[in-house]
C-alpha cells in the first residue's frame, strides 16, 4: 500500500528534525521549512519515515495514503 | 465596519446585444434594491422542492458551477451534503474579499431575496436546520440584509433561521476553511485540509458553503428549471454570471453576462483599430495595453490577445488564466503594468495569514523583488531570486494564496516583459503614476484583525 | 541539629534516587525549553535535542519509580501505595508528600499523553504538556519539605543550581515568547528587504 509523507504547513515551525532523519526524502528550504519529495515512501525507508514522523516536536509530519 | 456603500453602476456592457433572458439576477437597470413584494412579483413564490432529490437533479441538469472563483459543480456539493451523516450548516459566502470585485455586495444590496431564496433551498436540500450569511463588514449592507430577513420572517417564507455573520476585512477571510473557522468563533484563517470534501466545523459536523451569486442562480433554477438556465452561456459553461468590469477610463461596472461572451465587447475594445505594433488596443475608455482576468489570483493577458478571447474557462485556462469571480480589468496604456503588479503583490504579501513558513517568508520577498523590477535599473538578481522564491512557495501553504499570487505575478512578467526590458535601461512607458487597480488601505496588525 | 538517622538501605535509596530524579527532571525541563526554542546542543543535530528530552524523561521516570517504591517498602515510615498518587493521604508528612503525589500524577499525564501523541489532537497534547511547568516546582517543593537532605550541603547546592537554571531558561522562553504575532509576520519579513534605489 502506497504511503506518502505530508507536512501540515500550519503546524510546522521549521524545527528541521525530519530533514535530519530522512534526508533522502526531505530537504529544507532556505528558510528552514521542509520540502517533501512528491513520491511514495519506498519500503526500505518506511521505518526511517516513521521515526521522522515521531521526531517532529510540532506533530506536523504524517505518513498517509 | 464602514457605513458607506459604494456600488458600481449596474449596467449592461456597452455595445453588446443583450441575450434573451438577461439580466436574471439584477433588475434591468439601476441599483434600486428589489424589495420582497417586487421580488415575488417578478419571480413568484419560493417553491420548496420537497427534499434534496429534485433540486440536485435540476441543478445537475443546469450544470451550475460555483460563482465564487473555483467553479466547482454545485450539484456535486449538494449531493455530498445530502449524503452527509449529520446535516451540514449551510453558509452563503458574501465576504467578497477580492478588492477588485464588487458583484457580491451589489447582488446582496439589490437582490437579497434571490440569495436568501437560494439559501433556504440549499438548506432544504441538505436537510439543515440553520443557515448563515457571511457578509463583508458594512453597516448599511448588514442593515439591509437584516431587514430583508425580517420581511421574510414576517411573511412566513423562510423554513430555517438565517444568521448574519460579518466577515473580517482580510483577503483570505472568504476562503472556504477561513469562513468555517470564523463560524466556530475562531479567527478567519485558512486551515490545513489534507482530505478533500465538505469542510468541517467540528468532527462530524460538515458545512456547505456557496457563494451568494451561486445561491441566487439556484433560486432561479428551482423556479424555471435547468434547461432555462442553459439558454445562456456555452455548452460546457452554461448560464450567466456577474462580472465586475474595470474600464480604461476608471469607471467600474457590475454587469450580468452570459458565460462565453467576448472580452472585447465587455471592455469596449476595438482590436481592428489597434496600432501598428498591435500591442495597444483602443477602447471606448481609452487605449488599453493589457487585461487582467480573474482578479488578483488571476492572470494578465496582452490586450490584443484578450480582445480575441471569450469569458470562458475553456479558452482562458490554456493561457494560464481563468474566469474566477468575474473580475475583468483593462489596464490603460499610460500606466506601468509592472508598478501596478508590484503594488498588488505587496498587498497580497501583507495579507498572508502568517501561518505557513513558505508563504510568509516567500511572498514578501517576491513582492520586494517585484518592487525592484518596477523601478529603474533593477538589481541583476531580482528576477532570478523572484523565480526561485516563486518555485519555493507554490503548493507549500495550507491554502492557495501563494499559488494564486505567484500565478498573477508570473503572468505580469510574461505580459510586461518588454516593459521590464525598458526598466533595465532606466526607462518606463508609464506616464501616469496614479494607481489603477483598487486596493484597500491599511494592513493587518494583530490577530484581532482576523476575528 | 539532629536529623533522624535512618540506617536502612531502602531509605537511603529513596533519598538518593529522589535527588537524581529531581536533577533529571530539571534536565528534562531545560531540554523541553530548548526544543521549543529550536535551540541546539553543541555537536548534536536538532533531532537529538528532542530525543534527549524524551529519553531523559523516561530515565527520570525510572528513578522516580525506584524513589517511590523504596519509600513505600521501607518499614521505618508508613507510606502506603495510595500516598504516592493520592495527594495528602499519607500519615508521614502528608503535606510535603502530597506535593510529590500531585507532581507524580501530573507527570503520569505528561508521559501517557506523550506516548499516545499521534492519537490525540495537537491542541490537547500541548495543553496537557503545559502542566510540566506545574509538575516541576511541585517536585522541588516536595524535595524541600520531605527530607532534610535538601536543606544543607551538596544537595542544597544542587537544588539551588537547578532552580537558577530553570529560572534563566524560563526567562529566556518568555522573552522570546513576545514573538511577532502571526498577523505581522509577512510585514516583518517585508520590512527587512532592501528597498529599491530610486523611483522612475
Amino acid at each position: 500500500m502506497e504511503k506518502r509523507l505530508r507536512v501540515n504547513p500550519v503546524a510546522c515551525a521549521g524545527h528541521g528534525a525530519c530533514a535530519e532523519l530522512l534526508p533522502e526524502l526531505i530537504t529544507l528550504d532556505e528558510w528552514g521549512y521542509p520540502i517533501v519529495a512528491d513520491q511514495p515512501v519506498p519500503h526500505g525507508l518506511r521505518r526511517d519515515a516513521r521515526r521522522a514522523v515521531g521526531s517532529c516536536p510540532a506533530l506536523a509530519l504524517a505518513l498517509t495514503r | 465596519m464602514t457605513d458607506s456603500l459604494t456600488l458600481p453602476a449596474a449596467a449592461p456592457a456597452g455595445g453588446t446585444p443583450r441575450p434573451a433572458g438577461l439580466p436574471r439576477l439584477l433588475p434591468a437597470a439601476g441599483t434600486v434594491p428589489v424589495d420582497l413584494r417586487a421580488h415575488l412579483g417578478r419571480h413568484g413564490p419560493l417553491h420548496y422542492t420537497g427534499g434534496p432529490g429534485r433540486l440536485v437533479a435540476e441543478v445537475a441538469a443546469a450544470g451550475l458551477t460555483g460563482r465564487g472563483g473555483a467553479a466547482f459543480p454545485v450539484a456535486r456539493k449538494l449531493a455530498a451534503a445530502a449524503e452527509a451523516r449529520q446535516a451540514p450548516l449551510v453558509a452563503g459566502n458574501g465576504a467578497e474579499s477580492e478588492p477588485a470585485s464588487s458583484k457580491d455586495r451589489s447582488l446582496l444590496w439589490i437582490s437579497p431575496h434571490l440569495v436568501l431564496d437560494g439559501l433556504q433551498l440549499t438548506a432544504e436540500a441538505a436537510g439543515s436546520g440553520s443557515a448563515v450569511l457571511y457578509v463583508q463588514r458594512n453597516e448599511r449592507l448588514h442593515g439591509r440584509l437584516a431587514q430583508a430577513i425580517a420581511e421574510r420572517a414576517a411573511a412566513g417564507i423562510d423554513a430555517v433561521r438565517v444568521d448574519l455573520v460579518p466577515a473580517p476585512d482580510r483577503f483570505l477571510a472568504g476562503q472556504e476553511s477561513a469562513l468555517t473557522s470564523r463560524l466556530t468563533g475562531k479567527p478567519a484563517l485558512p486551515a490545513y485540509r489534507p482530505v478533500r470534501g465538505l469542510p468541517r466545523l467540528a468532527p462530524g459536523r460538515p458545512a456547505l458553503v456557496q457563494n451568494v451569486e451561486t445561491l441566487a442562480h439556484l433560486a432561479l433554477i428551482a423556479r424555471y428549471g435547468g434547461s432555462w438556465f442553459r439558454l445562456a452561456g456555452t455548452e460546457e459553461e452554461p448560464g450567466s454570471m456577474l462580472a465586475t468590469l474595470h474600464l480604461a477610463d476608471g469607471r467600474t461596472n457590475v454587469t450580468e453576462v452570459p458565460l462565453g461572451i467576448g472580452l472585447a465587447g465587455l471592455l469596449g475594445l476595438d482590436p481592428a483599430a489597434a496600432g501598428p505594433g498591435g500591442d495597444i488596443v483602443p477602447s471606448a475608455g481609452g487605449p488599453v495595453q493589457a487585461v487582467l482576468v480573474g482578479g488578483y489570483h488571476g492572470a494578465w493577458l496582452p490586450a490584443a490577445e484578450a480582445a480575441r478571447l471569450p469569458l470562458a474557462n475553456a479558452a482562458l485556462r490554456p493561457l494560464g488564466a481563468a474566469v474566477g469571480a468575474g473580475v475583468v480589468a483593462a489596464l490603460p496604456a499610460d500606466r506601468c503594468g509592472l508598478a501596478e503588479t508590484a503594488r498588488v503583490a505587496r498587498y497580497l504579501a501583507l495579507e498572508s495569514a502568517g501561518q505557513c513558513g513558505p508563504c510568509f517568508n516567500g511572498l514578501p520577498r517576491i513582492a520586494a523583488a517585484m518592487d525592484h523590477l518596477a523601478g529603474p535599473r533593477p538589481d541583476q538578481r531580482a528576477r532570478a531570486d523572484l523565480e526561485r522564491w516563486a518555485g519555493l512557495v507554490t503548493g507549500r501553504g495550507a491554502c492557495h494564496h501563494p499559488d494564486g499570487s505567484v500565478r498573477f505575478i508570473r503572468s505580469a512578467l510574461r505580459v510586461f516583459a518588454a516593459e521590464a526590458g525598458l526598466h533595465e535601461r532606466g526607462r518606463c512607458t508609464g506616464t501616469d503614476p496614479r494607481p489603477f487597480l483598487p486596493l484597500p488601505a491599511g494592513r493587518p496588525l494583530s490577530d484581532a484583525d482576523w476575528s | 541539629m539532629t536529623g533522624i538517622t535512618h540506617t536502612t538501605a531502602l531509605w537511603y535509596a529513596s533519598r538518593a534516587t529522589g535527588v537524581v530524579a529531581l536533577l533529571l527532571l530539571t534536565a528534562v525541563l531545560l531540554l523541553g525549553i530548548l526544543v521549543n526554542r529550536q535551540g541546539r546542543l553543541p555537536g548534536l543535530p536538532s533531532f537529538a535535542v528532542t530525543g534527549l528530552h524524551r529519553n531523559v524523561s523516561l530515565l527520570a521516570v525510572a528513578f522516580l519509580a525506584i524513589h517511590v517504591i523504596t519509600a513505600i517498602v521501607d518499614p521505618y515510615v508508613t507510606i502506603g501505595l495510595a500516598a504516592a498518587v493520592l495527594p495528602f493521604s499519607s500519615s508521614y508528612k502528608p503535606f510535603w508528600l502530597g506535593l510529590g503525589a500531585i507532581s507524580l500524577d501530573l507527570m503520569a499525564a505528561l508521559i501517557l499523553t506523550s506516548l499516545a501523541r499521534a492519537r490525540m489532537s495537537r491542541r490537547a497534547w500541548r495543553g496537557i504538556h503545559w502542566l510540566a511547568y506545574a509538575a516541576w516546582p511541585l517536585a522541588v517543593g516536595h524535595s524541600l519539605g520531605s527530607s532534610s537532605d535538601t536543606r544543607s550541603g551538596l544537595v542544597l547546592s544542587l537544588l539551588v543550581g537547578c532552580v537558577l537554571a530553570v529560572a534563566f531558561a524560563v526567562a529566556w522562553r518568555l522573552s522570546r515568547a513576545r514573538e511577532i504575532p502571526r498577523a505581522s509576520r509577512a510585514a516583518a519579513v517585508l520590512s527587512r528587504m532592501p528597498a529599491r534605489k530610486a523611483d522612475l
